[in-house]
């Protein structure tokens, strides 16, 4: 009975440990204080309405944000730190504590912190910023409404949460995650080698937040090809756009691969199943193939919208269009090609032959074409440019610096014999960082920067924005270039300790110190934005248009209406709203529009799918048959809705559309004798910030007293 | 104006002292150290750390111009310089699209084909060329430890390994009961992968007499960061003594004491073990071989 009604749960499941208490504690106060704070101030219905069940990509774009940034701090950040602790401690003279030989961690937890650190950074952090920004941008971009199918992007979304709520889920159920690399290696990943249920909760994050990303990348590439404004032909798109076109297609290609691919792994863990075991047939260099047929077109499809996002930014920040778009273009379509097939550059390692090494080595080479031609066009686009030195722009310059360094290591781990000798070392693991964290976190925090005045209204502090970029670069060089040392002196990746003659210990060090001053950067990141939102009305962006844009974003009104473009746009070139801004503005007729109804199906369906893979980690016979009982009903629910639409009459977008006129035109008065909103030398310093936090918390204290 | 020139400049000023901070601490940090791949000890390292130094000199140069005109322009071109030019309206020409392809593509193309005749000349299965007849060694992969088999010795050690230099060794590697391990020896050469029911042909070559380290690369299990082992290069003459001492050790590889080393066991001590099965290495490799290996053996 015990059995059927908990599977496998036992009290032994509960945390006992002091990181599974410690993570259960934190998740646990967070809900109470967000409960408490929600029903003090009455927010509930607010939150439900204006937010959880929005279909409006531009909310579910900042939702995005919210989630990905949490798990960046709380979980990938945190884990990092950790195990640069771990391994600045782990020389074997130095003495262990809290029952670890070395340092503080064991073996099997030092494990399990690098699989969550990476499966957290690439699925939840990188992806939920990418997805996150393509939601808010891109149909502001091509002139959209709305988009081709908000229902799955919401499903997406929720889905992505779920997953999200999964790959925590351990601290409170079953303490452990899974402990074998970040791809789940088989067969270490199979039942033989890890019999717990850290890799059921590595199966089910991943899969059903995976199912999120097709679903999304589904949405996006329909609402591209079909919803672009008028006139907008593929070759006026603008480079995000273009960027997240090609992203999107391949994430619809490989991420079905990856569900695959998981499922033969859990059919192989529940139904004993011989796909990838090393007994009765099973072959675990299948998996090794699959996995990474889906892994390398994954970094691709992160980095591919982060090219875009700096190709705005050069151009923008350059007053000029973009150098040989076509070039670019063709660069980015090119590497997304490419991209599909180099997969086995991964393990040159397992025994292919000469010529299959080779063959992969070259097609590697091949991409470095595309991504130099990139490059070169934003050195191009900055050529007879006016530059202005702006944190997106800075954010660009030092992705370039950083981004360099990884593209060059990458061809050298393209030659297999060369590779023999940095495979799975600390070359490699620096390799990848400086491409992800140079490419694709620089890109999104270059993309954040870039298009916060449109999103918020007032754009950020540029002072302190300088401070965390400064604080980034300096951090990343002392921890990432050690371990490009730490590579060649024949460290492998994944050490939780190691032997004290090699002279190691030293770079650990400086690693972690490097850790702390990102972490320094981060924190002043938060700083940036709190001192912005106490600035905003200095900050405020009347125009739409703070940096003298190009696309059509720039056209609308800062933060947009729920429908984007009260009149949709006529796109008669590429730089569509640089040439408009050289026309007269035409007449503005107001016209009904049609806007998706909000929806909380995606809400459901996703509870019930994590219901579904928590009954699967467990074990629970019955909440499987309702969890997926549940799922079915939902969907036929959803699709027998006729009513997923309603009309905002013209009147109403009038009435609208005058009353933000007016709001505007007042602030614009209020601001008037101010200094204008990119006078920047005029932003807020931390000293100021300290000084104004200080007071504030000091008014609190006397205001209770 | 003038203002902001100052500080411009000691920007650059500090990035400059940044950089050369940063090397002259690492170069501190590194004095005394041992630099593995750096330092190669054997024919098939020294090829390696070649090519490493080659494809680093190639890629610099396409990298160091690019990086040069990519700051050079974003100073020269700043807004504050009234002086420079700006073409909001540039548009390229063809010699211009065209460079910008064939640039990139010159460069691969050079280092695709050292790279083509390089796998092929670093291809771990080949037999390296000596006058010396090459060492057999079978390498098994156990949780966490490495057994090496001499089958012509008929010796059997763990975590220990020892070859004459200047005599290509010949690693067979597969596993037993153990996740994908990677055979990694950095002052040798390049790794390779030991999976079970796989065999894997990894030829290396030993040029100085030196001890140096060897572990698994690839991450299998909570033993995985104990899973080191030694590996000698000696002269003939001391070899021949080591596998005369071995030979008289008390322990020998029967299959009790491989039950044992079956038995997943954490940072092990070197062992040696006087004699092996013949065919162990055939034996482990055949029991993944699934059930068609029994088909046949009832035919």
């Amino acid at each position: 009975m015990k059995e059927f009604l908990i599977g496998k749960l036992s009290l032994e499941s509960l945390p006992h440990e002091w990181f599974t208490l410690g993570g259960t504690v934190f998740f646990g106060l967070l809900t109470v204080a967000v409960i408490v704070l929600l029903t003090v101030t009455k927010r509930w219905k607010w939150l439900w309405k204006e937010w959880l069940t929005s279909v409006d990509p531009k909310k579910i774009g900042i939702m995005y944000f919210i989630v990905a940034g949490f798990m960046l701090i709380a979980r990938g950040g945190l884990e990092a730190l950790m195990m640069w602790l771990q391994q600045a401690l782990g020389a074997s003279n130095m003495p262990g504590a809290l029952g670890a030989t070395h340092g503080y961690l064991s073996a099997d937890h030092f494990q399990q912190i690098f699989t969550a650190h990476g499966n957290i950074m690439v699925f939840f952090v990188a992806m939920g910023f990418i997805f996150g920004l393509i939601n808010y941008i891109v149909p502001l971009q091509i002139g959209a409404r709305d988009l081709a199918s908000p229902f799955l992007n919401t499903l997406g979304f929720w889905l992505y949460v779920a997953g999200v709520v999964m790959v925590n889920m351990f601290f409170v159920f079953g303490g452990q995650y899974a402990a074998t690399g970040w791809l789940a290696v088989a067969p270490l990943s199979g039942t033989q080698f890890s019999p717990g249920v850290g890799m059921d909760y590595w199966i089910w994050s991943l899969q059903i937040s995976g199912v999120g990303t097709t679903l999304g990348a589904i949405n996006f590439i329909m609402t591209i090809l079909k919803m672009r404004a008028p006139g907008m032909t593929l070759w006026k798109m603008p480079a995000f756009t273009w960027g997240s076109l090609c992203s999107m297609i391949m994430a619809v290609t490989v991420f079905p691969l990856l569900t695959a691919t998981i499922f033969l792994v859990f059919f192989d863990r529940y139904f004993g199943t011989h796909f990838f075991t090393t007994t009765l047939g099973g072959d675990p260099m299948m998996y090794t193939n699959l996995i990474w047929m889906w892994g390398h077109p994954e970094v691709y499809i992160l980095v591919l919208p982060a090219y875009g996002v700096f190709s705005e930014i050069v151009s923008t920040f350059s007053r000029k269009p973009l150098a040989s778009y076509t070039s670019n273009i063709l660069g980015m379509i090119g590497v997304s090609l490419f991209a599909l097939s180099v997969w086995l550059h991964h393990f040159f390692t397992m025994g292919a032959g000469a010529d299959v090494n080779a063959f992969f080595g070259v097609m590697t080479m091949c991409i470095a074409i595309p991504t130099t031609v990139l490059v070169f066009t934003w050195i191009a686009t900055m050529y007879k440019g006016r530059i202005r030195f702006t944190t997106p722009m800075l954010w660009f310059l030092g992705f370039i610096a950083v981004f360099t360094l990884g593209g060059i290591t990458g061809v050298m781990l393209a030659i297999p014999p060369a590779d023999f000798q940095f495979h799975n070392s600390l070359f490699l693991v620096a390799h990848f960082h400086s491409n992800v964290i140079g490419g694709v976190l620089f890109g999104v925090f270059a993309g954040i920067s870039y298009w916060f005045p449109k999103i918020a209204g007032f754009r950020l502090n540029e002072r302190i924005g300088k401070y965390a970029f400064w604080c980034w670069m300096i951090g990343f060089s002392l921890s990432f270039i050690p371990m490009y040392i730490l590579g060649l002196m024949g460290a492998t990746r994944r050490l939780d300790t190691y032997d004290a003659s090699t002279g190691w210990q030293p770079f650990y060090v400086l690693m972690l110190i490097g850790g702390i001053i990102i972490a320094i950067g981060v924190a002043l990141q938060i700083v940036q934005i709190i001192a912005s939102v106490i600035e905003k009305k200095r900050l405020r962006d009347i125009t739409g248009d703070p940096w003298d844009g190009r696309s059509l974003e720039w056209a609308t009104a800062s933060p947009p209406a729920p429908y984007n473009f009260t009149t949709i746009p006529q796109a008669a070139t590429r730089d569509t709203f640089w040439e408009m801004k050289k026309q007269s503005l035409p007449k503005v007729a107001y016209e009904d529009i049609r806007m998706p109804k909000n929806t909380a199906s995606g809400i459901y369906i996703s509870i019930f799918a994590f219901l579904l893979g928590f009954g699967f980690v467990w074990h629970i016979s019955w909440l499987i048959v309702v969890s997926m009982v549940g799922i079915l009903a939902c969907i036929i629910t959803r699709t027998f809705n006729d009513h997923t639409e309603s009309t905002i009459p013209a009147a109403e977008v009038e009435r609208l559309e005058i009353a933000r006129r007016e709001k505007l035109q007042h602030e614009h008065n209020v601001s008037a004798d101010k200094p204008t909103h990119l006078d920047m030398d005029a932003d807020m310093g931390l000293r100021e910030f300290i000084k104004i936090a200080v007071v504030w918390a000091w008014n609190v204290v006397r205001h209770k007293q | 104006m003038t203002k902001h020139k100052s500080s411009r400049n000691r920007y650059g000023l500090l990035i400059f002292l940044w950089v050369l901070g940063l090397g002259s601490l690492f170069t501190m940090l590194l004095y005394g150290t041992d630099i593995r791949l750096l330092n190669p000890r054997g024919v098939i390292a020294d090829d390696q750390f070649k090519l490493i130094v080659f494809s680093t000199i190639v890629l610099l140069l396409i990298a160091v111009p690019t990086l040069f005109f990519l700051y050079f322009f974003a100073w020269k071109y700043r807004e504050s310089n009234h002086k420079a030019a700006y073409e909001p309206d540039r548009r390229h020409g063809r010699f211009f699209i065209f460079s910008l392809w064939a640039i990139p593509c010159v460069f691969m193309v050079v280092l695709a084909s050292v790279m083509w005749g390089s796998t092929h000349k670093l291809d771990p299965r080949k037999s390296i060329a000596s006058g010396n007849k090459a060492l057999k060694v079978q390498v098994i992969a156990l949780r966490w430890k490495w057994l090496f088999v001499y089958p012509e010795q008929g010796i059997a050690t763990i975590n220990f390994v020892q070859a004459p230099v200047n005599t290509p060794v010949e690693f067979d590697l597969t596993a037993d009961e153990a996740p994908m391990s990677s055979f990694w020896i950095p002052h040798w050469g390049g790794q390779l992968y030991a999976m079970t029911g796989h065999t894997n042909r990894l030829n290396l070559m030993p040029t100085t007499k030196e001890d140096s380290e060897g572990s698994s690369a690839e991450i299998n299990g909570t033993g995985f960061a104990g899973m080191k082992f030694a590996a000698r290069a000696s002269s003939q003459e001391d070899f021949d003594n080591w596998v005369r001492h071995v030979k008289q050790s008390p322990d020998a590889l029967d299959s009790t004491a491989y039950q044992q080393l079956l038995q997943p066991s954490e940072n092990n001590k070197p062992q040696v073990y006087s004699a092996a099965e013949p065919n162990l290495y055939d034996t482990v490799l055949s029991k993944y071989m699934g059930p068609q290996q029994h088909h046949t053996e009832h035919e």
